[in-house]
């Protein structure tokens, strides 16, 4: 589902690059992606969603390898990628169901389908009852499910999470990640950059480990 | 991986009624978008009215004069003086001439005598013209064309032709006067021309300044969107209308303005038309004119949007 193949990344004040990045995971695979805060995390995960591309080497998402799409094939890539982040990126003018709404919005959905799938989502993550807030109204926690409900509604065959339990005290981290363990076994592949390295040995999954840019562990449990 | 995914290409797929719903919803969303700032909007509504105003405006004045031109019955006639020594046999044959002549329509025939008569009567110097030992004025004959709209090419053609008789002085026509008005006419269509380009480029970079300060605005949420996976086409399209909507409203507030400028002008024109004895009257603007106007207003509103928002999506890109 995702390979990576001496994959090197730079930027030009040399913080969190990558170098020489090679590994592959199958599809339905969940894995945890650690290293400190600049160890290229956060690189790794923007390479997979095509918000950055490699300086050389070869990414392949989901048969796609992206180094050879279009720019109009972009967008339409990004959609099969469901992207969370620390800080959650969400429309603050916007309602949560209108957030939540978007990746349907952007690939023309019917407006019926749009709230049948977005309901689905907030109920998923138990939020059925903010549909109508701002997210400014809600909790640091609550806010981190409208943006998992944004990634997951459009079930994206790949979903990826950038720190998604930074700002969050260690119950509402288990939450978020028992609702990653239900993707993932209806079959979705996930990848999870986090530091937290006592959530990552309470679920026993697959670590790989960056420093400075290289993989320097891959274990798998 | 191997060479049958390598091929794999991603598409939209089609939907051709799902594409005219989502625009139409665009069309009205961004209508609404206008309005959430109505001080921000008006003023560059204004901007644009005022600058599509002035063209269309000086368009309606050369029209009209253009009009004015072509039923100027002073143009359409012609004073001719005859030579000193004609004698009553030259002015009737050549009355009989001019008479056959199809072109010519009415023709006024002031015999000396008279003319010198009225001369004493009102110029006030009737001692000294008492005082003469002869007739110094000559025969005048009045011609007016058949054809009240004939043109000035014709007209020149006519002239020529009674020049040519020889009981004839060469004649002073209105026509250089006519001519001069022509000309002043052409330079005033050239003129607006000149100006409309001018002014058109002025409402594509205002269309086009303030979808760049929108499109600023909306940064963020243009990044998530694309985020999401949102196409440039998803995302340019808000845009592109409301540069329409600033054209629309921009056109039909510039025919607003030269609609109340045409009535503030129309009883002024119609009275002084009037004391010249003139049928002439202020004409507004055809409907395909102002179709036209809106026409272009519309189109310079999404051109200058298109330019603004395909100078800035390119660099806005998520991170």
């Amino acid at each position: 589902m995702i390979r990576f193949e001496n994959v090197s990344k730079s930027y030009p004040d040399s913080q969190g690059g990558l170098r020489e990045v090679t590994f592959r995971m199958e599809p339905g695979e969940m894995a945890f992606l650690t290293g400190h805060s600049g160890a290229g995390k956060s690189t790794l995960l923007k390479l997979i969603g095509l918000l950055e591309r490699a300086n050389r080497g070869q990414v392949w998402v989901n048969g796609h390898n992206l180094g050879r799409l279009t720019p109009r094939e972009v967008p339409l890539f990004r959609r099969q990628v469901g992207m969370i982040f620390q800080d959650h990126r969400l429309l603050e003018d916007r309602t949560v169901f209108d957030n939540v709404a978007l990746p349907l919005v952007v690939t023309g959905q019917r407006h019926q389908e749009i709230r049948r799938r977005v309901q689905a989502a907030l109920d998923k993550v138990g939020l059925l009852n903010k549909a109508r807030a701002l997210p400014v109204t809600l909790s640091g926690g609550e806010q981190q499910r409208v943006g998992i409900a944004r990634a997951v509604v459009s079930r994206p065959p790949v979903l990826l999470a950038d720190e998604p339990t930074g700002n969050l005290d260690p119950e509402l981290s288990l939450e978020i990640m028992e609702l990653f363990n239900q993707f993932n076994q209806v079959g979705v592949t996930l990848l999870i950059a986090t530091h937290d390295l006592a959530l990552v040995e309470h679920l026993s999954r697959r670590v790989l480990t960056l420093r400075e840019g290289r993989l320097v562990d891959d274990r798998t449990p | 991986m191997n060479r049958r995914t390598r091929k794999q290409r991603l598409r939209q797929p089609m939907d051709p009624r799902g594409w005219l719903v989502r625009n139409l919803q665009v069309l009205l969303s961004s209508l609404g978008r206008l309005w959430q700032r109505p001080l921000g909007s008006l003023m560059s509504i204004l901007v644009i009215a005022i600058a599509m105003a002035l063209p269309t405006g000086l368009y309606v004045v050369v029209d009209n004069l253009q009009q004015l031109s072509q039923s100027w019955e002073g143009a359409a006639s012609a004073t001719l003086f005859l030579v000193q020594d004609a004698t009553d046999g030259d002015v009737q044959s050549l009355l009989v001439r001019l008479k056959k002549d199809p072109a010519i329509g009415k023709l006024q025939h002031l015999d000396p005598a008279q003319a010198l008569a009225e001369f004493q009567q009102y110029s006030g110097l009737g001692e000294a013209v008492a005082q003469l030992q002869e007739n110094p004025l000559p025969h005048v004959v009045l011609v007016q064309t058949a054809d009240p709209h004939i043109s000035p090419g014709d007209f020149s053609k006519l002239l020529d032709r009674i020049r040519s008789y020889p009981q004839v002085e060469p004649a002073t026509a209105d026509l250089q006067w006519m001519r001069r008005f022509q000309a002043i006419i052409h330079l005033l269509q050239r003129g607006a021309w000149l100006l409309s380009l001018l002014l058109a480029m002025a409402v594509v970079l205002v269309i086009g300044n303030t979808i760049r300060l929108e499109i600023q605005h909306r940064q963020q949420e243009i990044r998530i969107i694309k985020l999401v996976g949102g196409s440039n086409t998803f995302i340019r399209r808000p845009f592109l209308y409301e540069g329409f909507w600033y054209g629309l409203l921009g056109s039909t507030a510039a025919l607003l303005l030269v609609a109340l400028s045409w009535l503030l002008l129309r009883e002024p024109v119609n009275r002084l038309s009037q004391l010249y004895g003139s049928g002439f009257s202020l004409e507004g603007m055809a409907p395909f004119n102002v179709l036209l106007v809106v026409g272009l207003g519309c189109l310079l509103g999404v051109a200058g949007a298109w330019i603004a928002v395909h100078q800035q999506l390119e660099q806005i890109e998520p991170a």
